[in-house]
């Protein structure tokens, strides 16, 4: 993998044709869409509908059944790609090392690959945790974090690799309004500050339309619409509109 | 069960492959081999003391019944260096150290933290599994002749102390002196780096193919300790008869 300093713009990322199967299950079949640099594209859908399925190919976690994903035009199928272009992954769980504490989490990339030395990554370390608004819990462990510290930590993470591609596993799922707000301002900051291009995966609305460059909505496996917030608002597909409007009724007698 | 063996076979060639590497892994080297040897070592010392006595408790009044009390030193001496510490110790390891390393790796598996490692360009293998093996190859050899030295004092102490056997610590270890050799020593501690390198495989290889959540976990756990006992108890014979003929 490259050096963190070196260019940081954002790249751009085509999926084509991707078709996934698990079993008798079809997952995706057949996506198509394109994603620009430095833009944040939000992939919306219904729970099950092979949203963070996608994600994983995207990252190289899963391979497809068909089809292929090109990184500033080059397929990902090929390992070195991946490897020559930063890519960064935010899970839904955080997905932090419990048995590390939050310092040597978030260092865990520079020490691995033996880019900085033990002082430098300890600045690094502070100063991304720092950005994420979690000074002085370097030396706790991710199980005396909440939910939301867990996933600012998981973003601070992400962010020492200094990503030209970060991708987002439904980052305000389990979060108050207030930490999905704080989630979503980091998500967005980041995005102005380094123009790493970003993709997130989330049914989370006030998310998708806030910060969303462009949105994609997939249901079943399929994209059944792409466009700017505004474009996706105004939609025709029923579907989307029952998405976008769906709301809890109070029947209770008041 | 063919494809698990043939995973193993897989992980445990890349991982020797990777062994070079082991010098930038140290840290975690150490830090397993402490918690292998922290975890174990009053429990080995327990169980060598008590197999120790045991045996002599057996062979001693029988042996001595025959007027061959100059022999018990010597199968005391040679059944536990040869065949009970490395089995033994191998199957109490599997136990506490390969269900742990199971587990550690299984949740690493579940909840994606292994996903994680990959989306960071970090070598699982180099990361998780080679320490691991590392670790577990020097610490079973050593925890092995710790139990051998252990097993001796817990016979010596029944052949003294039992009246009828009645046997004095000075002329047990002289009759051992006499029968075991440096080279039945080296046999039974070269069978424990084999059972370590069995142990630590298999245990890595339960971890990384965990799948299912916690129930999968302790799936995993179970299957690590179950096959590598069973393998353990499989590859002592065939040591053995390999050993003998190269020792003969």
């Amino acid at each position: 993998m490259n050096d963190t300093s070196s260019n940081n713009r954002g790249v751009s990322v085509q999926v084509r044709g991707l078709y996934k199967s698990f079993g008798k299950l079809e997952v995706l079949k057949g996506l198509d869409f394109d994603v620009k640099p430095g833009e944040i594209f939000v992939i919306m859908g219904p729970s099950g509908s092979g949203k963070s399925v996608l994600l994983r190919h995207i990252i190289g976690l899963e391979p497809p059944d068909e089809g292929e994903i090109l990184i500033n035009g080059e397929s990902i199928q090929a390992p070195e790609v991946l490897e020559k272009y930063r890519t960064a992954m935010v899970f839904q769980s955080g997905a932090l090392f419990n048995s590390l504490t939050v310092g040597e989490n978030v260092g865990l990339y520079l020490e691995e690959h033996r880019l900085k030395s033990p002082e430098e990554i300890e600045r690094i370390v502070t100063e991304k945790l720092e950005g994420v608004g979690l000074k002085d819990t370097a030396d706790k462990m991710p199980g005396e974090l909440s939910g939301g510290m867990k996933k600012r930590v998981a973003i601070a993470r992400a962010l020492v690799i200094e990503p030209q591609l970060i991708l987002y596993d439904e980052p305000t799922s389990e979060l108050d309004p207030l930490s999905a707000v704080v989630i979503s301002e980091e998500i967005l900051k980041l995005n102005q500050r380094i123009h790493v291009t970003s993709l997130i995966v989330s049914h989370d609305r006030d998310l998708a339309f806030g910060v969303a460059h462009r949105i994609a909505v997939i249901n079943e496996g399929k994209i059944i619409a792409i466009g700017t917030p505004d474009e996706i608002k105004r939609h025709s597909n029923p579907l989307i509109q029952k998405f976008l409007h769906a709301d809890f009724k109070n029947h209770q007698p008041n | 069960m063919f494809q698990n063996i043939g995973e193993m076979m897989v992980l445990f060639w890349r991982t020797l492959l990777a062994l070079p590497l082991t010098w930038r892994q140290r840290k975690k080297v150490f830090d397993e081999f402490f918690e292998i040897g922290n975890a174990s070592l009053l429990m080995i010392c327990i169980l060598s003391l008590f197999i120790g006595a045991v045996i002599a408790l057996q062979t001693g009044p029988v042996l001595v019944e025959r007027s061959l009390s100059s022999a018990v030193g010597g199968i005391v001496g040679i059944s536990i260096c040869k065949e009970l510490a490395p089995v033994m110790m191998a199957i109490l390891i599997a136990g506490r150290v390969g269900s742990a390393m199971a587990a550690e790796i299984g949740s690493m598996r579940v909840y994606q933290e292994i996903d994680a490692l990959r989306t960071m360009n970090i070598n699982t293998l180099h990361y998780l599994v080679l320490p691991r093996i590392v670790a577990i190859a020097v610490a079973l050899p050593m925890l092995v002749i710790f139990s051998i030295l252990v097993g001796w004092l817990g016979g010596a102490i029944v052949a003294a102390t039992n009246p009828q056997i009645d046997i004095s610590f000075h002329a047990f270890f002289t009759n051992l002196r006499d029968v075991v050799e440096l080279k039945d020593v080296l046999n039974g501690v070269f069978k424990s780096f084999c059972f370590a390198l069995i142990i630590g495989t298999v245990s890595c290889h339960q971890g990384l193919v965990t799948a299912g959540g916690p129930r999968g976990i302790g799936r995993s756990v179970t299957k690590a300790v179950v096959n590598s006992i069973v393998l353990i108890v499989i590859s002592d014979y065939f040591l053995t008869r390999i050993l003998l003929n190269l020792l003969k």
